[in-house]
């Protein structure tokens, strides 16, 4: 059943959509942890002694996370949009376009909420430890 | 039937053996092991609640008549329970556990006491601020409500050092110093062990764990760093003239040796062999003769040709090394 709503032109059912825009939230969320990842490394392996804090990291974790999760909430609101296109009216013998789009963005929405709690999950431990013990 | 009613019951009950209050995560004497037990209660305790609760949900919806349940409200069971519920559950576990993981701070005042693990027994010396180096064996000493920070090391293969009861284990790796800050909190008499399989005698590689009062572990380790006092005894001759002076440093007595255990204060330790045997003279005299029969693969030669009276005679001088 569709509502007027689902009905509604949207300017996101107009966007390309391709396995590309499929992987973009996980591949901010790997972008992110590297980001982590890869500036603990550094700083620690260059660092003195065990104790010495990051200077400002907290920060720019915080800047990186915010901004990681603002892109995969625009691509999980895009997807949302997309996913709710109306399907084409029966008989269903075979895949159209609208189907690969509503296939599509579903699992771009998944993967968006699966990445979203990554990035925070990922974050914590950064934020809350401030040195490299 | 009755018995097989019991039947788990009696399963379980040897779990119950592990219960105890030296070796024990569930009886903690330090602070990152208290963590450690409230992060374990409430996990257990929030399993059981989670476990009831979805118990309860099959049961509503078993019971309930046909066509209450509908397609949609279960999406929304699936979305809340499946998704949503357990990000925000684990997103509040993850806060709450997260500060049990930060290291207790250290400052250069605080003392430091570097263990080493060797096949099978564990090196011990400990460096108070501005104090002598003080080395001992097979028995760690800590001053209660004191920081203290283990540098661990190991000399041969990898061991783990773990002391339930005080913290997390942590691994002891040739050519690599690991550093574990602990807190004792509570005094008594506890147990650590090797946690990592490092050869015949892994299973027998312990060692007492004596948390002290501050003003007694001063003390106590001011006799420690005190030479041992020269005895003319005939067991002091024998220790001499087996060669044990070659391996085992008596301090103040003979000459220094860094392979095996120091003897400085051995009298004074609870247990013999890296916490395996009571501290009695026929352990002590059985062990100098054949060491290999308690703790297999354990790098001490057997000395066959001592006789049972000259054994006698070196476990009573070593244990008068007080």
């Amino acid at each position: 059943m569709t509502t007027s709503k689902d009905n509604r032109k949207h300017w996101a059912r107009d966007l390309k959509v391709t396995l590309w825009t499929l992987i973009l939230p996980p591949t901010i969320w790997a972008v992110h942890f590297m980001f982590c990842y890869l500036w603990v490394a550094v700083t620690c392996a260059k660092s003195p002694t065990p104790g010495t804090a990051l200077n400002g990291f907290p920060l720019a974790t915080l800047i990186a996370t915010i901004v990681a999760l603002l892109g995969i909430v625009a691509a999980g609101y895009i997807a949302r949009v997309q996913s709710q296109t109306p399907g084409d009216p029966a008989p269903h013998d075979e895949g159209t376009a609208i189907d690969r789009l509503r296939f599509l963005a579903l699992s771009t929405r998944l993967l968006a909420g699966l990445s979203f709690v990554a990035v925070i999950f990922t974050a914590l431990p950064v934020i809350v430890f401030g040195d490299c013990r | 039937m009755r018995k097989v009613k019991f039947l788990p019951v009696a399963m379980c009950l040897p779990i119950l053996a592990a219960c105890n209050r030296h070796q024990s995560t569930l009886a903690p004497f330090g602070e990152e092991a208290d963590k450690v037990r409230s992060i374990a209660i409430v996990l257990v305790v929030g399993s059981v609640i989670l476990a009831a609760g979805l118990a309860l949900l099959m049961r509503h919806a078993m019971r309930a008549p046909e066509g209450r349940l509908t397609h949609k409200g279960g999406m929304k069971l699936v979305l809340w329970l499946g998704g949503i519920g357990p990000s925000i559950l684990l997103l509040g576990l993850l806060l709450y556990a997260l500060p049990a993981m930060r290291p207790i701070p250290v400052a250069d005042t605080d003392l430091r006491i570097g263990v080493e693990g060797e096949q099978f027994w564990w090196r011990v010396r400990y460096a108070p601020p501005g104090g002598p180096l003080v080395e001992s064996a097979n028995e760690l000493r800590l001053p209660v409500g004191r920081t203290v920070e283990l540098s661990l090391r190991g000399t041969d293969v990898i061991h783990s050092f773990w002391v339930p009861g005080l913290a997390g284990k942590m691994d002891m790796i040739p050519g690599r110093t690991n550093r574990l800050i602990v807190r004792a909190t509570k005094a008594g008499t506890y147990r650590g062990v090797c946690a990592e399989f490092c050869g015949l005698g892994h299973a027998l590689m312990a060692f007492d764990v004596v948390a002290m009062e501050p003003a007694a572990f001063e003390r106590w380790l001011a006799a420690q760093a005190r030479p041992a006092t020269p005895t003319a005894s005939p067991g002091a001759r024998l220790f001499a003239s087996y060669g044990c002076s070659g391996c085992h440093s008596v301090r103040g007595i003979g000459p220094v040796a860094k392979i095996g255990p120091d003897l400085t204060h051995f009298g004074s330790r609870a247990t013999l062999a890296a916490g395996v045997l009571p501290m009695t003279h026929a352990n002590i005299a059985g062990f100098v003769r054949d060491p290999g029969k308690t703790k297999p693969g354990v790098r001490m030669p057997a000395f066959p040709q001592m006789s049972a009276a000259e054994a006698d005679q070196i476990a009573s001088y070593l244990q008068g090394l007080k």
